[in-house]
């Protein structure tokens, strides 16, 4: 029976996972905002199979609060930890405001840092684990069309290279997560390609298999491994000239 | 991202904008939000009503597949408590490995609990445990005048049976209660009988109907004179023991919309004249999976699209029992002579246990459905006869297949209407609800 936490667990990805795990009689440590949400998550969770499930509300960029959260779900040693929290940021309102480009910073970078820088330490001393985090296509580029959230997730993209060898001593995985275009209530009203876009479900099933064999990087679906493989091979020359 | 929804039969062919409702506590919102700019607007869960039941006057409709979340279970009492958006499959997969079954199941498992009771849909056991709706313990509606309300047939006795079977028009049914049935095996003791015309139907009906919880018969649409009706009765009861599993077969997905329909006079008369040959003229016994018994179509995902971009319609009515014998036939007949079906053409017979719904569908009687491509012949030429089969006999059609009935014959067929109409969310209207009351 795996033992998982979960932070940012309502978002439609997190949530997919956690069903598949749940399936599987997992016990659970879920965190969000959103207490209501959340209460929601956790009895869906129970019905389909979970063997128990612990919630604990909690914003992200109150650092201050991830302390008391972490000392909650470490009661027991845990086997898998998911970070997949995050907002997709407004490009064009962030080029206008530098605050606004900093929370997005914080949200989708500095909080998953803190949390990561944590929650390495709890299970280097377990000397076992996997951890895992969504970050994004968008970090392997930046691209004028959202290089705010793009350099986040490439922050966080390069955190976890580092902090990945440094865990590997101890038998901690650490499974650096890209989605592609997925269909979830964060990336409703975008006009995306309806070819490449999958569902929370498909790219659930990709996550699960991919955090629990110790992947280091997940591309999903696997199809976005190739796709951003040429662009970030596209010259600098050509690559400023295009409007993606 | 989405494209304009359909119905099932992707005829009317009237493009729904979705307004998506992820999370229970955005619902008043959004209903707020889409049906103020627009007047109107209706829920819409998976699209598996065949005609203009789903699809709202407004155009624009709630999506509420994100709703899926299990909200409580009792698992030594087979209760169980989802949103309305979790479909039967995903709720088979959570009950069946603590020994629970659907009570009621129509033929696809890829419909909403929602569309369910707002459809009050029937299966194979009608005769022994009536609609969907007799299960439902108690339902959340959030109505666009009252707010959050909870109906059941104790606490909002009107407004629980109009909402059954009410075609999602007296508000957005958010959550529900239903009373699971237990089994001890997943799988089905089944036996499957060829008939060679319709006295023989009855008359195996008369005998194995009360032996089976579960029972259906394939019709041959094509076949005529003396062979009118001719079919297979397939009937099945749970194994006492065997096998408790969720499955979870290999699925095809239909994959592409060809620009006719693939389903036509000759193709029609191999297939059936094959199948009925390949049934075996006796009976034949076999222990099955519930999957293949209960949700053959469920294996090839979209089939819909073998119709075409013009979309199809579905047929089906139920004659009452006195009548039920001639009414069949007659129908049956001038099916046949139209030279036009499906390769799906079921005939079931219903108990007399009554529905719970103002607005429910089956009754004691025979119900006969079966698809037709769509053509600009097919309703005056062929519908119309069959309406006046139907009406002759005091029959009805199923509002959730339809999508040509005339106003006059629904509001004779389901004399209750009124009701629903005084009962609506004025919020809500489906294309199918302004159609009939004109």
């Amino acid at each position: 029976m795996k033992r998982i936490l979960i932070i940012g667990a309502t978002s439609a990805i997190a949530a997919a996972c956690a069903r598949l795990w749940a399936g599987e009689g997992a016990s659970f440590f879920l965190v969000a905002r959103h207490a209501e949400k959340l209460a929601s998550l956790a009895s869906d969770l129970d019905v389909r199979g979970a063997s128990a499930v612990a919630t604990f509300i909690m914003d992200a960029n109150d650092t201050a609060s991830h302390d008391a959260m972490l000392e909650q779900a470490f009661a027991r040693e845990l086997d898998i930890a998911l970070i997949a929290h995050g907002t997709l940021s407004d490009q064009a309102a962030c080029e206008q405001d530098a605050a606004l480009t900093l929370r997005e910073f914080t949200t989708n970078a500095l909080s998953v840092i803190a949390l990561l820088t944590e929650l390495a330490s709890r299970f280097e001393r377990q000397r076992a684990g996997a951890l895992a985090v969504i970050t994004s296509v968008a970090g392997d580029r930046g691209r004028p069309g959202n290089y705010v959230y793009g350099a986040a997730k490439a922050a966080v993209s390069t955190f976890c290279e580092g902090l990945r060898a440094r865990l590997f001593r101890s038998g901690v995985s650490l499974t650096d997560i890209r989605p592609g275009f997925v269909d979830t209530p964060m990336t409703r009203g975008l006009a995306l390609p309806r070819l490449l876009t999958s569902a929370p479900e498909t790219v659930a099933r990709r996550i699960k298999s991919g955090v629990e064999r110790k992947a280091d990087v997940l591309y999903v679906p696997f199809f976005w491994f190739p796709i951003m493989a040429l662009i970030r091979h596209l010259p600098r020359a050509i690559f400023k000239r295009m409007r993606l | 991202m989405s494209e304009g929804l359909l119905s099932w039969g992707a005829y009317p062919r009237l493009p729904q904008r979705a307004h998506d409702v992820d999370w229970r506590d955005e619902l008043p919102d959004v209903l707020v939000s889409a049906a103020k700019a627009r007047g109107t607007t209706l829920a819409y869960g998976e699209g598996r009503s065949y005609g203009d039941s789903c699809l709202a006057d407004s155009g624009h409709v709630l999506t509420l597949r994100a709703l899926d979340h299990f909200l409580f279970a009792d698992w030594s009492n087979g209760i169980l408590r989802a949103e309305a958006g979790v479909t039967l499959e995903s709720i088979l997969a959570a009950v069946i490995p603590h020994g629970w079954f659907l009570p009621v199941t129509p033929g696809t498992k890829y419909v909403s609990l929602g569309g369910a009771i707002a459809n009050d849909v029937h299966g194979k056991n009608h005769h022994r445990r009536g609609t969907f709706g007799r299960h439902v313990r108690r339902l959340g509606l959030l109505r666009s005048d009252r707010g959050r309300v909870v109906a059941s047939p104790e606490t909002e006795p009107e407004l629980f049976a109009a909402t059954v079977g009410g075609l999602g028009l007296t508000g957005i049914i958010e959550w529900a209660e239903i009373q699971l049935s237990p089994i001890r095996s997943s799988q089905i003791d089944g036996i499957s009988v060829r008939f060679g015309d319709l006295d023989e139907f009855f008359a195996l009906s008369e005998e194995l109907d009360a032996q089976h919880e579960f029972c259906v018969s394939w019709v041959d649409c094509v076949a005529r004179g003396k062979k009118t009706g001719r079919g297979v009765y397939m009937a099945g009861n749970f194994a006492a023991d065997g096998r408790r599993a969720v499955e979870n077969r290999r699925r095809l997905t239909f994959p592409f919309t060809p620009p006719v329909s693939l389903v036509n006079a000759c193709s029609l008369r191999a297939f059936n004249t094959l199948y009925w040959r390949k049934a075996s003229s006796g009976r034949r016994r076999a222990r099955m999976a519930y999957e293949p018994f209960f949700y053959p179509l469920d294996t090839l995902l979209k089939w819909n699209r073998i119709y075409g971009t013009g979309g199809f319609q579905q047929y089906q009515a139920l004659i009452p029992e006195s009548e039920a014998r001639a009414g069949i036939h007659a129908l049956l007949a001038a099916i046949a002579q139209s030279g036009v079906g499906s390769f799906l053409a079921v005939l079931k017979r219903c108990g007399d246990i009554a529905s719970p719904g103002l607005l429910s569908f089956p009754r004691a009687g025979v119900t006969l459905a079966l698809d037709f491509p769509q053509t600009r012949h097919l309703e005056p030429r062929l519908f119309s006869r069959l309406d006046a089969i139907v009406r002759a006999a005091g029959g009805r059609l199923y509002p959730a297949k339809d999508a040509h009935m005339r106003g006059e014959d629904f509001r004779r067929a389901y004399p209750l209407w009124e009701k629903i109409e005084a009962l609506r969310d004025p919020l809500l209207l489906s294309r199918f609800w302004r159609r009939v009351n004109r």
